[in-house]
Order: structure tokens, then sequence, then C-alpha cells
């Protein structure tokens, strides 16, 4: 953390600017691409919408998208910063729930099952489903056992159980050919392709999630001392623990329901907010999420125009762009 | 080490280098032509003078030499790491070694169209050198610190799978098929001249990590205490990275990327063996060993005639049997 970051005063100005600065990327993601607009239209397509493809594209493609990319970046972002204390590792992210293999599981089941009949409704349900019984098959797994909590135990549960229900996937993708289509389309991460309706659906859990973080923030200070300390300090830590899965598992579920697995976001935004902001959850939270929303803004953004007229997945983008400051963050801070 | 300690890990080693030796003569009786195993134990005696010793000699053989070698150096390769960084979730991916490997074959593939298939494994541990060099070069800062690199790692692996990513969509359709069959991870069409390629570097590495067991158990206290102890730190964490990236990278230049072995067999063995590493070491060979040849043959088997990579079926076979291991209460550890 630089000196001049540790007044309230300026980390509030840094939050607002980034606000501010993600407010101006989603417009830009909104307006340009293959096809460029100006802000002229934008207000059209909304005030006097005359269904010429101009508009459909604004209002059906551009505006979802953006919308999504925020959400779900800034979901994902929070999610990380909480599993990498809850299982105090730093290079834990929510994947190690199992919660996006979990989602691809329940939806390649899904398409062995019914084939292609299934609704991209029933789909996100049931990914929403897939994230949250590993998630909470995890945590039960890492709560029992000799010793009580051991977050090593929870990581290593969740670890297996990953690797165990991609191991299914693959498995059950290679035995039934005619449902790899579909369920490619669930496996990369995108947020191009969905509806405003299946933000929609995902929004009330995300929101809930989101406030739960922020009402956990204090917490995770303590927590982040250890168990000990956090015992002596009088938090109640099976509760918080159950607490922050929750929190997890409505944040990340929802992003996976919402535009599949995408990696890195949570893993890597809590440190690079961590090198800005500092250890503090109270700070930490809000700026991961709006780091977060950012990031994923950029990169669809971006993912646009690397290979035009071709879009990469947004992983590609994601990487072009946080992999730098990754870097550089990691080589200028100071390790013990 | 207490003395009921010492004759329970030999008669660990003992119980898994049996299953083990018992698991490879199964593998090579059974498959789409079931072999009597007491052709299979003449063949190897070189005294088959049925059809069936060219079956086992030259297809089976190499197949499950290769499985056994592949899976012991991913599991040594793991807990190396393992033990250098002190992070539970390390393995050889997150050094960039399997991206680095897949973009140098990717490219390849790209570049060189025409170019002889032999030159992939060769490529592949290229890639995994230049890769991990790379990770190791920018975490250096008058010494390497262990979670700065493995940050880093993340990063150089994250933007290795972007820019194979970027790759094979740029590139020709039917690049991406190959690719994607050779990222999968499996041993299927390996010959005797891919195991005369990787026995070396496990023959080689394998001892020498298990010669630096003493200091991994030093650098498992935490840095100050191994500086405390004289242990020349960083020349060591370099040796061992070495070790660690030589031994993944060989395995991930004849299979491709096999996930799960690196990362919980290291683990599978500690809660077996202790934390020591001297039993680490060798009970982790032996179990990535023991996963991969079940996992191969889970391959062969299940969905004949479909040959199964065997990527897809380590943490199928694996994972139940770490759960196990994690769940039931720590006996005696």
């Amino acid at each position: 953390m630089s000196k001049w970051m540790e007044s309230r005063g300026s980390k509030l100005a840094v939050l607002a600017a980034g606000v501010v600065i993600l407010l101006i990327c989603m417009l830009a993601s909104v307006l340009f691409g293959l096809q460029q607009f100006g802000l002229k239209d934008l207000w059209l397509a909304y005030s006097q919408f005359d269904g010429s493809n101009e508009h459909l594209i604004l209002t059906h493609t551009r505006m979802p998208r953006t919308l999504i990319a925020a959400v779900v970046g800034a979901s994902l972002a929070v999610a990380g910063a909480i599993m990498q204390v809850l299982t105090r590792n730093p290079l834990a992210s929510p994947s190690i729930f199992g919660i996006n293999s979990g989602a691809v599981l329940f939806i390649v089941v899904g398409l062995a099952l019914f084939g292609s009949s299934l609704t991209m409704s029933t789909m996100i349900g049931l990914a929403f489903a897939g994230a949250a019984v590993t998630a909470v098959f995890v945590y039960a797994l890492g709560m029992q056992g000799g010793g009580g909590f051991e977050p090593i135990r929870l990581t290593l549960a969740g670890a297996c159980v990953a690797a165990f229900a991609s191991s299914v996937t693959s498995g059950l993708i290679l035995i039934n050919k005619q449902s790899l289509e579909s369920a490619l389309f669930w496996m990369v991460g995108s947020v191009s392709g969905r509806e405003l309706n299946h933000l929609v659906m995902v929004l009330p859990y995300i929101i809930a999630g989101l406030l739960l973080a922020f009402l956990l923030s204090g917490s995770l200070n303590v927590m982040a001392l250890g168990d000990e300390n956090a015992k002596g300090l009088g938090q109640r830590l099976m509760l918080i623990r159950l607490l922050c899965t929750a929190a997890v598992v409505l944040l990340a579920g929802s992003a996976v329901s919402a535009a599949g697995p995408i990696a890195f976001i949570g893993l890597v935004i809590p440190h690079l907010c961590r090198a800005l902001v500092g250890n503090d959850h109270r700070w930490l939270i809000p700026y991961c999420a709006v780091a977060g929303a950012l990031l994923l803004v950029t990169a669809d953004l971006l993912s646009r125009f690397v290979l035009l007229p071709k879009e990469v997945p947004v992983g590609v983008a994601t990487a072009l762009i946080g992999v730098p400051f990754l870097i550089h963050v990691a080589r200028r801070k100071k390790y013990a | 080490m207490p003395k009921h300690r010492i004759g329970k890990n030999i008669s660990l080693l003992l119980t898994l280098s049996i299953v083990l030796v018992g698991l490879s003569i199964l593998c090579l009786s059974m498959g789409s032509i079931a072999i009597p195993i007491k052709e299979v134990l003449l063949s190897l005696l070189g005294r088959n003078t049925e059809d069936s010793d060219l079956i086992i000699m030259q297809f089976r053989l190499p197949r499950i030499l290769a499985a056994l070698l592949i899976g012991a150096a991913l599991a040594v390769a793991g807990s190396l790491l393992q033990g250098v960084i002190r992070n539970s979730l390390a393995s050889p991916d997150l050094l960039g070694v399997t991206g680095g490997a897949s973009v140098a074959v990717v490219g390849f593939m790209t570049l060189f169209t025409g170019y002889s298939i032999h030159f992939v494994p060769v490529i592949a541990i290229l890639g995994a050198f230049v890769a991990a060099a790379l990770n190791y070069g920018l975490a250096w800062k008058k010494g390497v610190s262990t979670l700065r690199l493995v940050l880093i790692g993340i990063g150089i692996s994250t933007a290795m799978s972007a820019l194979t990513m970027f790759l094979l969509i740029s590139g020709p359709a039917y690049l991406a098929a190959q690719v994607l069959n050779w990222m999968t991870g499996s041993i299927y069409g390996t010959n005797w001249s891919y195991i005369k390629a990787l026995w070396p570097w496990v023959v080689v590495f394998i001892p020498l990590a298990l010669l630096f067991a003493k200091e991994l158990n030093v650098q498992a206290l935490g840095e100050d205490v191994a500086r405390g102890l004289g242990s020349r730190l960083q020349l060591s964490r370099l040796l061992l990275l070495f070790f660690s990236v030589a031994l993944a990278g060989a395995a991930v230049g004849i299979a491709g990327t096999i996930s799960f072995i690196g990362l919980l067999a290291p683990h599978m063995a500690r809660r077996l063996a202790g934390h020591s590493y001297a039993m680490v070491i060798p009970v982790s060979a032996l179990l990535g060993a023991i996963v991969l040849l079940l996992a191969d043959l889970a391959g062969r088997m299940l969905f004949m005639p479909l040959d199964i990579p065997a990527g897809v079926f380590t943490a199928g076979v694996g994972a139940p049997f770490f759960m196990y291991l994690l769940f039931k209460r720590k006996a005696s550890v």
C-alpha cells in the first residue's frame, strides 16, 4: 500500500474514481465493437425503439453483455477475497469450492439426460444448483474428521471434488458426443450470447451475496488474524465460516450460472486490491467489487478487437490485461 | 524417526510396490484381447512363443512403463514443488510448466506444419523449461520469494493458456482437434522410443530428489529456521525447482497435460506416511504410478472399443481414494 493511500479520504476518492472509470468503460463497451455507435443512437434506442438492427444490437446484445460482465466480475472478485481469508491460502479462488466444475457437471448431466430440450433458464437453474450442491458437499467434508475445522482440509477437499467433477464431466462428454456442442458453450466462460433476463434471474442472489460480504467484512479482518485470536476477540467462528461460505456460493454460483466458469479474476483481483488498499476488508471488499467489474468489462471490450472480425474468449483478454498487473504487483511487493 | 515408524514405513513401501507390480501384470493381460497371465509372465522372461508375445512386448509393455514413469515423475515433481513453495495448492502447472509446453507444441504445429510429430516431446520439454525460467527470472529480486514465485507463476500460466487459446482460434480447425487431443493427456501410442527418451529423466532426477529430502524437510520449517540451520536457501531452492521442472517437463512432453497427480499424490503420501520428505517422495512416486496405471486401464477397458485418454480418469480413480484418506481420523500421524 502506498503512503498516500493511508487516509480515509484518499481511499474514498480512489474508490469513487474507480466507479467513474468503470461507468465510462461500461459506456464504451455498449458503444464500441464491430459496429460503432454514438451516444445519440443509445438514447434513441431506448427512447424511440424502432426495431432496427442497430437498436436491437444496442439493447439486446451490447447492453446485456456489459451489465453481465460488470456484475459477474464484481461477484467473482468479492467471492475470491472471501475465499482467500476462509482457506487462509493466497492461492484460493471460488473454483476451489468446486463451484465451477460442479456447475458444469450438472449442466452436462442435464444435457445427457434430457438432450437439447433444456431451455436456457433451466440450464441456469441447473448450474446454480450444481454450484450450490458441490460447495455444500465440500464444506461438509471440510468440517468433518478429527481435529475440528482446518483450512487445509477444506482446501484439499475442494481441489479433490473439483478434479473429480471435471473428470466425470469429460467422461460424460466423451461417451455422449452430441451434447458436446452445448456443453462447450458452458465450459468456456463468456459474457456474450446471454440475455438480460438471465442476469435478472440471478441478480437477487448476487445482491444478497454482496450485502452479506459487506456485513462480514469486519469479521473477515478478525478471522485473518487466525483462529485463536478471532476466538479470543469473541468471534463466533462456526457461524462466520458458514456465512462466508454462503456468500461465496451466492456470488460465485450466480456468476458461473450467468457466464460460465471465468477463472483468474477471483484469484487475482484480491491480490491487486490488497496491494492498493491494504488488508482492511471493509475497504478491500468494495475495491474488489469495482476492480473485478472493471477488469471483466474492459476484457470483454478488448476481446472484440484482438482478432477482428472474430471475437476471442473473454478469458484470453482477461489474461492480456490482468497478467501484466499481477506480475508488476508481485515484483513490487515485499514478501517475507 | 521412532522405531515403530520405520517398520511401518517399510511395510507401506513394500505393500505399495507389490500392488504396483501386481497391477502392472494385470494391465498387461487385460485389454481388447485378453491374454492369460501365464503367457504374460513367460513373455516378460523372454520365453513366450505364442502370438501374444508381440502384443505384450510391443504394445502393452511400453504403454504400461510409460504410465509408471510419468505417474511417478509427476507425483515427485509435485512433492518437490509443494515442499519448496510451502503451499498445499502448488502443482507443476502453477509454475507455467504445462502452459509453456502447450504453447510450444501449438506454436510448433502452427508454424511448422510439415514437420514430424516426433519432435513434439522435445518441443514440449523446451517450452516447459523456457516458461519456468521466465517465471524464475521474473520472480528474482535478490533471491526468490516463494509467494512471489507462485503469483508470477499463476500469471504466466494464465498468459500461456490465453496464448494457446489465441493460437488455436486464429489457426486452422484441424489443428485444434490435434492439439486438444495432445492436451487431454494420453499415453496411447507410446512405443519404445518414447520410453528410451523418458527413462533417463526419471532415473536421474527422482534419486536426486531423494538426496535432497533432508533439505526439503528443513525448508518446510520456514525460511528463517532454514537459514538458521545453515541451509543455503536460494541455491537449494533453485536446484529443487529445477528437478521438479525437469520431471514435470519430461512427463508433459510425452503425455500432454495430466492433472490431479502432481497436486494430490503428494497429499495422499503425506496422509499415509507422515511429513518427512524421505518418505513423501518415494510413496508419492508409487501412488502416482498406481493412479496413472489405473486411469489408463479404465480408459482402455470402460468404453471399449473407444480408447479414452488416461488424463480423463486420473481424478476419477484418485479422488475417491484421496477423500477416504482425508476424512478417516488421523490415527497416528
